[in-house]
């Protein structure tokens, strides 16, 4: 049984289905004009060997003007798997996708330099030093991997997280280009049984990993059946550029079957158009010339249509994931991959705010709700993240939870039938007819089955903000509670066959 | 067998059941008999006055409270207990004179003129009854007059006034001075409450207790009728 994710019954849509109709053919006409500038020779020879117009650009760098007919593009979208099967080590835990299905699953990530730690000073009131308050103080370091593990640790404990992208940069000093693939896909795997997707620093390291996850999955073909593990690339680069190495990344993954997102992340405003219409015609292209490459490399190839768009801020033209506009860009992506039944990625929860508190809740939830409402099927909805892509906090990540529980809550189909209305109409008029005149009686048959949204976990007593206080026992409680580790057989087999892993890391070992 | 009727009582005092038809908390309760039913059954049965109110309807109350003190049951699920008390009282009423069994007193409740909103007065009604009090309830909207005429006319040990409107509130005062002009004032204890009402406004008209919630009524009412109130 995969996981249930949020069926979205109705979905919220921006788009008349005429709209998107005109962005498609939009973005058709982009492929072919101004068409893609890529640095990849590789996926020139590609395209240009099933037909895209290719001409060399004269320049510093090596790079070639692809012009991709629609044909090329209408194929690959019919080759493209409409459902697409994200594996996990736990097989409970594995999420099934169809691309004309508003099922969402919210995932983690992604990754950040910054862990942000969490203590709680003692404050004395200089008028009165009778009184004393406890105030949050964050305080920012890099990001290690045994902050990996416990972010792995603890997102495996919530509830609302179906899938784990790893959420912070692991920057130890025995951590180099060449061993941070093996090891980042080993912590998170390690300690967390959902699905695990992830981007490549080394590409020598692809092979690596894929072993390590057919170890895990047990065997080659146990991983097709159950991929438990996927890529992200992002090989275009806006406007319209396919980038040299992560171009090549792209198609060594599609080479191998595994799932893997084409993602694009233009900048409204500095590397795409600021208004609606501009940047939604320019990212439906780049993520399409995207797919069309990787379906070109292996048909069939399972793939998500990946959006990361957002809106520059106006005051350091910087990202501004916080912004009303990122999520209508969101919003209209979701429907445009929905327009092609291909599973979406998409992005919400993202904000501008450095730390935790009241403008990270707000601009948190505002994006987290729309966003979801829209239906896309993985949903990289940032738990935790702060400062745009900068900062992760593992208190955020338990504070999101929450949040995303109210939105699970929300999104629940109403139950209105006609057995259900004849009973309401009896009871209306049973308690019409007491002297009370009150309903109260009538709670609790559904007050234990569900049916009643709980209190904020986190509210504090009397007057009193006790909400990060109440998250950080709440997070320290999940840390505690055991996760389901890689068997010891299976971990010596790692050990032995990938190199590069940190001894630290084998708990059957370390001692740890 | 009378034990049994008596348990039975206890038992659907806790299962918040007034009649058969009624859901209790577990699953299959729906067909058995209610606390009204049993009641009937145990006077039928001959069965002390006492022993019914203090081992089965108090004793399934204090169970109950137990519950909600650990957190087993919920506010509703003390409500429907005390509704299912309320009712059972009702029936027991005509036979408390001369059972040995002390009546906990009189309360009369209303929400005062131009003000609509009751449930709170409601709440504390059925709290207030599920604890042992007979409570009159005059309704929402009351003339300051009609509430003083059914002081004089009912003699409660109590008067509980609710209003929900900074508007409103006032009336409390008015109904507080009229008693006193008729010189009812000192033979009945003022109890008042309402969102927009506090300890300090309860003070300065001149009332006896304040309840911020129906349990703080029922405790304050509780406390006035023990002498133990602060």
């Amino acid at each position: 049984m995969p996981r249930k994710g949020i069926l979205v019954d109705r979905p919220f849509e921006r788009l008349t289905r005429e709209q998107a109709e005109l962005i498609h053919q939009a973005s058709m006409q982009i492929l072919t004009d101004p068409g893609l500038i890529s640095f990849n020779r590789e996926a020139v020879d590609i395209l240009h060997s099933h037909g895209a117009a290719v001409e060399s650009i004269a320049g510093d760098h090596q790079s070639w003007q692809v012009k991709i007919p629609e044909q090329l593009v209408l194929k690959a979208l019919d080759t493209a798997p409409k459902t697409v099967k994200l594996g996990a080590r736990n097989p409970d835990n594995a999420l099934i996708m169809h691309g004309d299905e508003p099922r969402v699953y919210l995932i983690t990530g992604s990754e950040t330099n910054i862990w942000l730690d969490v203590d709680f000073p003692t404050y004395v009131n200089k008028a009165d030093p009778t009184k004393e308050i406890r105030v949050p103080e964050f305080k920012p370091r890099r990001g290690t991997i045994d902050d990996l593990c416990q972010s792995a640790h603890v997102c495996e404990h919530l509830e609302m997280v179906d899938g784990y992208i790893r959420t912070v940069n692991i920057q130890d000093r025995d951590i180099t280009e060449e061993n941070k693939d093996v090891n980042k896909f080993f912590a998170s795997l390690n300690n967390n049984t959902k699905h695990f997707m992830s981007g490549l620093t080394s590409l020598k390291q692809l092979d690596n990993v894929v072993r390590m996850a057919e170890l895990i999955a047990g065997g080659k073909k146990a991983l097709e059946d159950n991929p438990i593990i996927s890529f992200i690339t992002c090989l275009v680069k806006s406007p319209l550029q396919f980038v040299d190495d992560t171009t090549e990344t792209f198609i060594e993954v599609c080479r191998r079957g595994l799932p893997i997102v084409v993602s694009s992340s233009p900048q409204a405003g500095t590397t795409a158009p600021i208004k609606e219409a501009g940047i939604m015609a320019q990212i439906n292209a780049e993520v399409l010339a995207g797919i069309t490459l990787g379906q070109l490399v292996k048909p069939g190839t399972p793939v998500l249509y990946g959006s990361v768009p957002v809106r520059a801020r106006m005051d350091t033209l910087g990202d501004s994931y916080g912004s009303v506009e990122t999520s209508q860009y969101n919003i209209d992506c979701v429907q445009m991959a929905r327009f092609y039944r291909i599973p979406n990625y998409s992005t919400s929860g993202v904000c501008d705010s450095k730390i935790p508190g009241q403008q990270s809740s707000i601009e948190r939830l505002f994006s987290d709700m729309v966003v979801t409402m829209s239906g896309p099927q993985y949903l990289h909805c940032a738990f935790g993240l702060l400062d745009c892509n900068s900062v992760f906090c593992l208190l955020q990540a338990v504070l999101d939870d929450t949040h995303f529980k109210m939105i699970e809550f929300f999104l629940r189909q109403p139950r209105v039938d006609q057995p259900e209305l004849e009973a309401m109409l009896k009871q209306i008029r049973d308690v019409v007819a007491t002297s009370q005149k009150l309903y109260i009686g009538h709670i609790r048959p559904v007050l234990r089955s569900g049916e009643i949204s709980g209190v904020y976990p986190f509210e504090g007593s009397g007057e009193a903000d006790d909400v990060f206080e109440l998250a950080h026992e709440r997070m320290k409680e999940l840390l505690a509670r055991p996760v389901e580790h890689i068997d010891r057989e299976t971990t010596a087999r790692i050990f032995e066959e990938i190199p590069g892993i940190l001894p630290r890391l084998n708990i059957y070992e370390s001692g740890s | 067998m009378p034990e049994d009727i008596i348990n039975l009582i206890q038992e659907s005092v806790i299962q918040g059941r007034i009649y058969k038809d009624d859901e209790g908390m577990d699953e299959g309760m729906v067909g058995q008999p209610g606390v009204t039913e049993l009641v009937e059954s145990a006077l039928a049965s001959g069965l002390s006055i006492q022993s019914i109110i203090t081992k089965g309807l108090s004793g399934g109350m204090n169970i109950v409270g137990q519950k909600f003190e650990a957190g087993e049951y919920f506010i509703p699920d003390m409500l429907a207990s005390a509704q299912a008390v309320g009712a059972a009282m009702e029936i027991l009423e005509p036979y408390l004179a001369g059972s040995g069994v002390n009546a906990k007193g009189k309360i009369i409740v209303a929400t005062v003129k131009d003000d609509l909103h009751d449930i709170g007065k409601n709440i504390v009604s059925i709290l207030l009854r599920g604890a042992g009090y007979t409570v009159k309830d005059l309704g929402n909207n009351i003339d300051t007059q009609a509430i003083v005429d059914a002081v004089r006319e009912e003699k409660p040990q109590f008067l509980g006034l609710s209003a929900l409107l900074t508007s409103t509130m006032a009336r409390m005062a008015d109904v507080i001075q009229m008693l006193e002009q008729n010189g009812l004032r000192d033979q009945v204890k003022i109890i008042v409450g309402g969102a927009p009402v506090s300890e300090e406004f309860a003070k300065s008209i001149g009332a006896d207790g304040y309840g911020a919630d129906g349990f703080q009524a029922l405790a304050v009412v509780e406390a006035l009728t023990s002498g133990t109130e602060n």
